[in-house]
């Protein structure tokens, strides 16, 4: 079954590079979706049906943790799984992240084979 | 008390960091230099810079700071496009490329800090191309830099960090406390 994915970073290297990564993972992709911060994120996820959300934290406007508790508050979205990908590696973060219901967390910088292993865990 | 850090131990964290970020996320090798202190003096630069502010218990700034050639090489090697030899056209596609370097860079030496330092919230880059400037970290007169060469290419990794004056909670996005003259 095709996965529908939003990728969700402010930067469009970053967005590019796990493009190629899910292509390599090998991940059956549909629609790919991309957005600069949470807030565009939201918006897209009002139209479009995505059944994977990969998202960074520090992003301007709504950071990712932001968007991740409006996520799992709506009940269109709340089983949409989320995987962080941040630089940000504290344990405060990750213990955060997973409260807030992430599915996955991979630290930055990353590899094909860290996305791999998690997405497989999910998909 | 509060807890306290070595300059030696900062340099440890930006030689492990870049050496990460370039391995995993370029695919390049970087050799890095001595590392050493540099006070509070702008000097003029040429190329491309990126700054990322730190805030929490301590503050700061890190920044890196490499040529437009070898900006453009990087970029090339992250996205995994061909480099175009010479062309040094510094673009959108690679002003990112290197604010993410740098937010990955600066973002692994706060995570390695903060264990002995406490929670920093991280801002989002700024970055900066063009000849004959001049950078100043407002209230910290000294930085710890490390130099990495990349073959013939060099890439400068600087980072300030002080205890801050009052208690500020951590904030994620803030601008860094920095001044630019062109």
């Amino acid at each position: 079954m095709a996965v529908d994915v939003l990728i969700v970073d402010d930067s469009a290297a970053i967005r590019k590079i796990l493009q190629r990564v899910l292509r390599q993972a090998e991940v059956p992709l549909g629609q790919v979706y991309e957005a600069g911060d949470g807030l565009e994120a939201l918006e897209v996820l009002k139209t479009a049906r995505v059944t994977l959300i990969l998202a960074d934290i520090n992003m301007p406007n709504m950071d990712g943790l932001q968007m991740l508790a409006q996520i799992k508050a709506h009940p269109d979205w709340k089983n949409v799984p989320v995987v962080i990908v941040s630089t940000e590696g504290g344990q405060s973060k990750v213990m955060e992240a997973v409260r807030l219901g992430a599915a996955g967390y991979v630290r930055k910088p990353f590899n094909a084979e860290q996305i791999k292993l998690t997405l497989s865990r999910l998909l | 008390m509060s807890a306290m850090i070595d300059r030696d131990e900062i340099a440890k964290s930006i030689r492990a960091a870049t050496d990460d970020v370039f391995t995993t996320m370029l695919g390049l090798e970087v050799r890095a230099g001595e590392a050493y202190v540099e006070r509070n003096k702008p000097g003029v630069a040429d190329g491309v810079i990126s700054l990322v502010g730190l805030a929490g218990a301590w503050i700061g700034t890190g920044s890196v700071h490499c040529s437009a050639g070898f900006a453009c090489k990087m970029a090339a090697h992250m996205l995994g496009t061909e480099p175009q030899q010479g062309s040094g056209r510094v673009d959108e596609e690679v002003l990112d490329a290197v604010a993410e370097i740098s937010n990955m860079i600066i973002g692994n030496v706060k995570n390695a800090v903060e264990e002995r330092l406490g929670p920093m919230g991280l801002s989002i880059p700024t970055v900066i191309y063009g000849r004959n400037f001049t950078t100043r970290s407002v209230g910290n007169d000294e930085w710890t830099v490390v130099p990495f060469r990349c073959g013939e290419d060099l890439l400068e990794v600087k980072i300030c960090l002080a205890p801050s004056r009052e208690s500020h909670p951590v904030r994620h996005g803030f601008p860094p406390p920095h001044s630019i003259q062109v």
